[in-house]
């Protein structure tokens, strides 16, 4: 899960992470009030959306009045804001944040990562903040200083100092930088986090270290510890059909093609993505039905497909193994005849009682058409996808 | 032979009295498998489709000599589950649970150094020695004896495989699915070196899946080796946009790492013969056998 700049500025702060005065404004109204609540020369007028590369893209400003607060709140607000991570479609902003300006003496980037290879989490520093992190690291590597944290004993004071005097700190920076470090990990093991990330972390003119920004990502599979989470979570930045699949345990993503798919398990799901491309067409979703594959979720399953107006045929592709073909089948043929299909729809059924299946489907008045192998069922549906106007 | 599950095997199932563990337990006992304990905290000294349950994983050792365990225990108390068994000295354990949290595995892989036990999984549908033992939660018919040895991060997708051996007239010596997780106990190598030494096995599918460096690791370590039994591979999720996890926790590019292009052009670096078309692996590897 994912959450925005000023939420995750909130938990910082209550770990002891210095970061600068402010707060989100949802109206330009509320942005003006926190600009004469702040009582400070200048102002940053920052875009919230779960995206990167914000500054670039113009969601990010500076404003040296209330006027310029007033002005740059309009533009910002509603703006669609196109940057690297938010595709070309781009995202509109809904909230900002408010806060005041830092003189900034150095950017520098503190990140905390699962290492998959190790096995461990990587606590990474580097000299080159503001930047983004993946290019530093494909072009000048050596500016990255990584401490991995063994889980037996936890972070280390020595490795704490090693990512301090790594970063070039010096004097009572040092010591302040070290505690912010702590306290990112404490954050990050604390709320089963995937990932932290401040780009730029500050020093001052003033001699502070200081959080500039804040992107932190939550581990699915841990927020069932985590009741306090729940209400960060904003809906409005997620994919609505993705959502909607969300309420029925369906596991959807959206993507730019024309053939549908429903597959059960997310291997055989990506696995029919693929073979639909191969074979000429492209496919419209990833959509993995899970283990179990019913009248209800095969239903669900039709309303989310039929959502993308794209979609030019659908390509159910089942492999039963505990989930029984013949029952899947009959999930069919209940479901086409309470939710209107309009699209050819494709069904490849392999696996437990996949005769019997057939044998359902033939003799059913409903219209579709049973592929032979997956090779067919691909074949099919693209060709099928292709013929519809 | 075969590797990993096989006529020794002495299963006990945690998790047993569960509706999965019940339900799963009395497909691998149909299957052959044998099944000597149930373990469910609390339940010690019922009695469940003929077989006793144990409130520990000790006693149940202890009283059944089982030398493996399947896990069915949901997320929260997966991790747990592992750690007993592993401190109980068991040589294999199999977690299917989907969902445990990547601190938690973070934490049992630390444990796991230096201890007797392989772990394999969790979020993986276990292995399966056709017409041996069934240590998961596979449909068993689709699988015969044979010599092809399976490793995969996905679950219908390796059935999927599985029928494509079978129905190419050939068969499985073991087939292992490693599952979906961002860690896992047992990788693409570990199995590898496996088969290596499995004189019963003599090709072998790999199925990847975006996500990690697992497949790269995997083709340096068959240059390094000079691993020379033939392998097929598949890697799923050619047409997955960056940044979306596709359903497995850890099937996502990120950083413009863990791309199937990679992975391709990686695997085909150590001469393994990467099919693009997933409805081609068994009858690329009936060519590759001859």
């Amino acid at each position: 899960m994912k959450i925005h700049e000023y939420q995750g500025k909130a938990i910082l702060r209550e770990y002891g992470v210095a970061v600068p005065d402010g707060f989100p404004a949802f109206s330009v109204n509320e942005a003006v009030k926190i600009y004469d609540k702040l009582n400070s020369k200048t102002v940053v007028v920052k875009a919230q959306i779960h995206a990167g590369g914000r500054g670039k893209g113009g969601g990010v400003k500076l404003a040296r009045s209330r006027v310029e607060v007033q002005m740059l709140a309009s533009e910002i607000l509603g703006m669609n804001l196109i940057t690297h991570q938010t595709g070309p479609e781009g995202k509109e902003v809904q909230r900002l944040l408010i806060e005041q300006g830092v003189d900034i003496d150095r950017e520098l980037y503190a990140g905390i990562v699962l290492d998959r290879e190790r096995r461990q989490y990587a606590f990474m520093v580097s000299t080159e903040g503001g930047m983004e992190i993946e290019k530093v690291a494909a072009e000048t590597p050596e500016k990255i200083i990584k401490e991995w944290i063994d889980p037996s004993v936890g972070l280390q004071t020595y490795q704490l100092r090693n990512l301090a005097f790594g970063l070039g700190l010096k004097g009572t920076q040092v010591k302040n930088g070290i505690k912010i470090l702590n306290a990112l990990w404490e954050v990050f093991i604390d709320k089963d986090c995937s990932l932290i990330e401040i780009n730029p972390l500050v020093v001052t003119k003033d001699n502070d270290v200081i959080a500039l920004d804040a992107k932190i990502n939550f581990d699915d599979n841990g927020l069932f510890r985590h009741s306090e989470l729940a209400e960060l979570r904003d809906i409005s930045e997620e994919d609505p059909s993705e959502v909607e699949a969300g309420k029925y345990n369906l596991n959807y993503i959206k993507l730019d093609g024309n053939v549908g798919c429903m597959v059960n398990g997310a291997g055989l799901a990506m696995a029919t993505m693929d073979i639909i491309k191969l074979f000429g067409g492209e496919p419209a979703n990833f959509l993995d039905v899970g283990g179990v594959a019913n009248s209800e979720t095969v239903a669900n399953g039709f309303k989310i497909i039929l959502s993308d107006p794209n979609v030019k045929s659908i390509l159910i592709n089942i492999f039963g193994g505990i989930v029984r073909c013949d029952r899947v089948a009959q999930g069919v043929i209940d479901a086409m005849e309470t939710v209107a299909v309009k699209v050819p729809v494709i069904i490849g059924l392999e696996g437990t009682n996949a005769k019997e299946a057939a044998e359902l489907l033939n003799n059913s008045t409903l219209q579709f058409l049973v592929a032979e192998s997956f090779e067919d069922a691909a074949e099919k549906s693209v060709k099928a996808a292709q013929e519809v106007k | 032979m075969s590797i990993l599950v096989g006529n020794d095997t002495k299963l006990m199932v945690q998790g047993f009295t569960g509706q999965e563990g019940l339900f799963h337990s009395n497909k691998m006992i149909g299957y052959g498998t044998k099944v000597v304990a149930g373990v469910t905290p609390g339940k010690g000294g019922q009695t469940h489709l003929n077989i006793p349950v144990f409130n520990t994983v000790a006693e149940a050792k202890k009283a059944t000599d089982a030398n493996t365990s399947i896990i069915f225990v949901p997320p929260a108390f997966a991790a747990d589950a592992i750690l007993e068994a592993v401190a109980a000295e068991l040589e294999l354990v199999i977690c299917i649970t989907e969902g445990i949290p990547t601190k938690d595995m973070v934490t049992v892989n630390q444990f796991l150094k230096n201890k007797k036990t392989r772990l394999i999984g969790p979020n993986c549908p276990g292995v399966i020695s056709p017409g041996k033992a069934k240590v998961g939660i596979m449909p068993g018919f689709i699988h015969k004896p044979g010599r092809i040895g399976i490793i995969s991060r996905s679950g219908t997708l390796t059935y999927e495989a599985v029928n494509q051996i079978s129905m190419n007239g050939m068969g499985q010596s073991t087939s292992i699915g490693i599952g979906g997780d961002p860690i896992n106990g047992t990788n693409f190598i570990d199995a590898l070196s496996l088969f290596a030494k499995d004189d019963e096995t003599d090709g072998i599918v790999l199925i990847g899946e975006i996500g990690g460096t697992a497949e790269e690791d995997a083709a340096q370590w068959v240059i390094d080796n000079n691993f020379n039994k033939p392998i097929i591979a598949f890697i799923a999720g050619r047409t997955a946009p960056p940044g979306k996890r596709m359903g497995h926790a850890g099937a996502i590019i990120a950083g413009g790492k863990g791309t199937a292009q990679d992975k391709m052009k990686a695997l085909q670096t150590a001469n393994i013969l990467v099919v693009e078309n997933p409805a081609e692996i068994g009858i690329k590897m009936k060519s590759l056998i001859k």
